[in-house]
């Protein structure tokens, strides 16, 4: 176990800056809505302000303030934050990331997760974070061969956490983050007690047999499986993303690391929600806790340590699993459920129930979306101690 | 006469700094990290791209494709409020029949230069005088130099119309319409409006098929082969069709800002036509005239007009027409249709799913060689297909 700092070399970031200003954009879509795809206007005002006003550095520094180290792990560099609460007890937590996301969206959930009594909380609710890069991603090793799935990811994550001491902790995630906490709570390493997660993986397979035909919503399913089932219809067959991430990342992978711009293009159509407050953002509206910074913070972290293609690939190992990300997550220790409202899915509870055989906790919160951990970092960190209040 | 209707000769002449800047973004490439698989299962492999690069910076010349182009009668005119490009080209036979060519994606008129010597002259390129045609070879909208849209509503409908309207400006009282890819929805769509002077269609495409076999038998060997090469094409390989057709601005941001994302997503088309290429670069064995400077000809061209993101959006319009049309039948081609099988194609036609979707097939052949893009691997044995195919029209 390294300590660890980021220190990106001056010619890289020049050259970050440069390609931004080259950019040759297209032209305007036809239409005056997102209905083709990320609009120029917001393309524009991005590189605009990551040209002129945002600096690397200030995230630089913001993350070597921060505890940070580095591991092999079967044989993959593994990098993690790692920051112990003051209180004694402290409940030990994993917390993993997704795509398009990075250490970086959990940032602002550290100070209240550790310190709760200085936000908002009290001790008694206070945890240790720990929070890896995924493999391929960030600043951990990019895999050299195939078979770094999920499943193995959480392999990964519980020697980090027996390396690290703890014999009883919880682990959380949502996006790929959900697939790996699923996969710790069906390998049920010994120190890990219960689960939380903000996407739940809750669609039965009849259900994804009607979605691969591409059938309509049974007529008598209850209005919230209906909603879900078409939200989940709508991600597999209009989120190009996902397919060419599942089929053919190694193709994406030439555009995400020769053109800073054709990255942040694509890291910004993830799903309808999200982009719609990051062309908001970049139009100078807020969009929560999540800056402009913020933003470009984790998308210039994909570029300069280029893993948009090794980060596409885990879509691809999924694909090789077999396994469909919207399937039941099948777990059995204790889990714990926050279903945000502008999540890309609405999980019924009905059907959660059926995939968390043991839910603790069901929460439909009042705000937050797709990235709730960035954008609404305290009603998150809220979310996190109810869960696991009754797991201390 | 109208202005607008005016047929106006064109001549490119691409900027010498245009050129300098292609290069320098080539030059300054960043790669990412290899693929893990020893084949094409997660996409373009890094030393097919590599090489590529190493022969568009060192061996390629732009404007030896620039000459080639200008050496032929090019025009534009605008119809329909669009600026069209095409190549036109008159047979020295007399009673030759006019032909309308139409590519795809990502494909473009550079596909069927070598096509218009044997189909216009043929007695020079072991034919007859009786199977000449005149030959139209348009740019399609948001490709090459014609203009890019700056709306909606170019799917292939409106595609076809502004094509019969452009055979009947050039004064083609009777002729016949191909087209493969993204032409061949084209040429299916002039089909179904029957516009007056439309003799009859040749396809080297069945598209119908590829958006879910519903009514097409799968009982015979050859159709289960068929059945399953769709499949296999939906599940792996369609990614591209699935972006363009619903993202295609978002994918249009890195086809314009870096040569080498852009050559990455063209060469991804389908396995026969990758691999083909790939060999071309990777061990300078070219399949038939798919050569390394004729598949940088073409990247080449949809680099320098930024046509990347305009020729995206010709699915999202095929896409928003489908969608539009569902449930109602498409208008049923009742004109003469031939078709051509050509064994790499995505998936291989079965002639039953030829004669289902269209009554009247007249033509119906398994060429021994060629794939997707078989007018341009293949010049020789499409046009004996071609000519083939519409002797029965003559």
């Amino acid at each position: 176990m390294r300590p660890f700092q980021v220190e990106m070399p001056d010619e890289a970031i020049a050259d970050l800056r440069r390609r931004v200003v080259a950019w040759r954009p297209p032209e305007r879509e036809p239409v005056d809505d997102q209905s083709q795809g990320v609009q120029l206007a917001t393309v524009q005002n991005l590189a605009d302000y990551w040209a002129s006003e945002y600096d690397w550095r200030r995230c630089e520094a913001k993350l070597n303030k921060l505890p940070q180290f580095m591991t092999s792990i079967d044989g993959l560099d593994v990098h993690f934050i790692h920051v112990r609460s003051p209180h004694r007890d402290a409940l030990p937590l994993i917390v993993s990331h997704g795509w398009p996301g990075s250490v970086i969206e959990q940032l602002k959930i550290i100070e209240p997760l550790t310190n709760p009594a200085e936000h908002g909380g009290s001790a008694p609710d206070a945890f240790d974070v720990v929070i890896p890069s995924l493999p391929g991603y960030g600043f951990s090793g990019k895999p050299a061969a195939t078979g770094w799935d999920p499943e193995r990811i959480a392999r990964a994550w519980a020697v980090l956490m027996d390396r690290l001491g703890y014999t009883r902790y919880v682990a959380q995630g949502g996006d790929w983050g959900t697939a790996i906490t699923a996969a710790m709570g069906r390998q049920a390493p010994s120190g890990l007690a219960g689960i939380h997660v903000s996407f739940a993986q809750m669609v039965p397979l009849v259900m994804l047999g009607h979605i691969r035909n591409g059938e309509p919503a049974p007529a008598d399913l209850p209005d919230a499986e209906k909603r879900a089932y078409g939200q989940v219809a709508f991600a597999t067959y209009h989120r190009g993303y996902g397919v060419i991430q599942g089929t053919r990342p190694q193709t994406i992978g030439y555009s995400l690391a020769d053109t800073p711009v054709g990255l942040a293009a694509w890291l910004l159509d993830h799903d309808t929600a999200t982009y719609g407050h990051l062309a908001q953002l970049f139009a100078g509206q807020p969009y929560g806790a999540i800056t402009r910074d913020d933003w470009l913070d984790n998308t210039s972290l994909y570029w300069l340590t280029n893993t948009p293609a090794s980060a596409a690939r885990l879509y691809w190992q999924q694909a090789v699993t077999g396994r469909n990300f919207y399937a039941p997550a099948d777990v059995s220790l204790p889990a714990a459920v926050t279903v945000f409202p502008e999540e890309y899915v609405q999980a019924p509870r009905s059907w959660t129930e059926q995939a968390y055989h043991n839910l603790t906790y069901f929460s439909e919160a009042s705000k937050g979306g797709h990235f709730a951990a960035w954008e609404q970092p305290q009603l998150f960190s809220e979310e996190l101690r109810a869960a696991f209040r009754a797991l201390r | 006469m109208a202005a607008e209707t005016e047929i106006r000769p064109f001549r490119l002449d691409v900027p010498e700094d245009a050129i300098a800047d292609l290069r320098r973004r080539v030059a300054a490439v960043r790669w990412p990290s290899p693929e893990l698989v020893k084949d094409r299962a997660q996409g373009v492999q890094l030393a097919t791209l590599q090489e590529l690069s190493r022969h568009w910076m060192a061996g390629y010349d732009w404007r030896a494709c620039e000459a080639k182009l200008n050496a032929l009668p090019q025009f534009k005119t605008e119809i329909d409020g669009l600026d069209v490009h095409f190549i036109h080209v008159k047979s020295p036979h007399a009673d030759a029949l006019p032909l309308i060519i139409t590519h795809g994606w990502p494909g473009s008129v550079i596909e069927m230069l070598e096509v218009i010597g044997p189909l216009t002259d043929p007695t020079a390129h072991g034919g007859r005088a009786e199977d000449a045609f005149d030959l139209v070879l348009p740019s399609l909208p948001g490709y090459g130099f014609s203009a890019e849209p700056g709306e909606t509503g170019w799917d292939p409908g409106r595609i076809a119309r502004a094509w019969a309207e452009l055979m009947r400006r050039l004064g083609y009282t009777r002729y016949v319409a191909q087209g493969g890819d993204q032409g061949a929805a084209v040429t299916d769509a002039m089909g179904g409006q029957a516009p007056p002077g439309l003799a009859g269609i040749h396809l080297n495409f069945l598209r119908q098929a590829l958006g879910g076999v519903t009514g097409l038998p799968a009982d015979s060997e050859e159709e289960r082969a068929a059945l399953g090469a769709i499949n296999t094409f939906r599940t792996s390989g369609s990614g591209y069709f699935l972006e363009q057709a619903t993202r295609p601005q978002t994918i249009g941001y890195a086809l314009l800002d870096s040569p080498v994302a852009l050559a990455a997503w063209m060469l991804d088309h389908d396995t026969d036509s990758y691999y083909k290429i790939s060999r071309a670069f990777t061990t300078d064995q070219p399949a038939g005239n798919l050569t390394r400077d004729h598949v940088l000809d073409n990247i080449t061209l949809y680099w320098l007009t930024g046509t990347g993101a305009s020729a995206a959006r010709s699915y999202w319009e095929g896409g928003q027409a489908a969608a539009h049309a569902a449930g109602q039948a498409p208008p049923q081609v009742t004109l003469p249709v031939s078709f051509s099988a050509f064994p790499g194609e995505i998936f291989p036609a079965p002639r039953s799913w030829v004669e289902k979707i269209y009554p009247r097939v007249i033509y119906f052949h398994q060429a021994d060689r060629g794939g997707h893009f078989a007018a341009w691997e293949e010049p020789q044995l499409f046009s004996e297909e071609i000519r083939a195919g519409f002797r029965p029209l003559r």
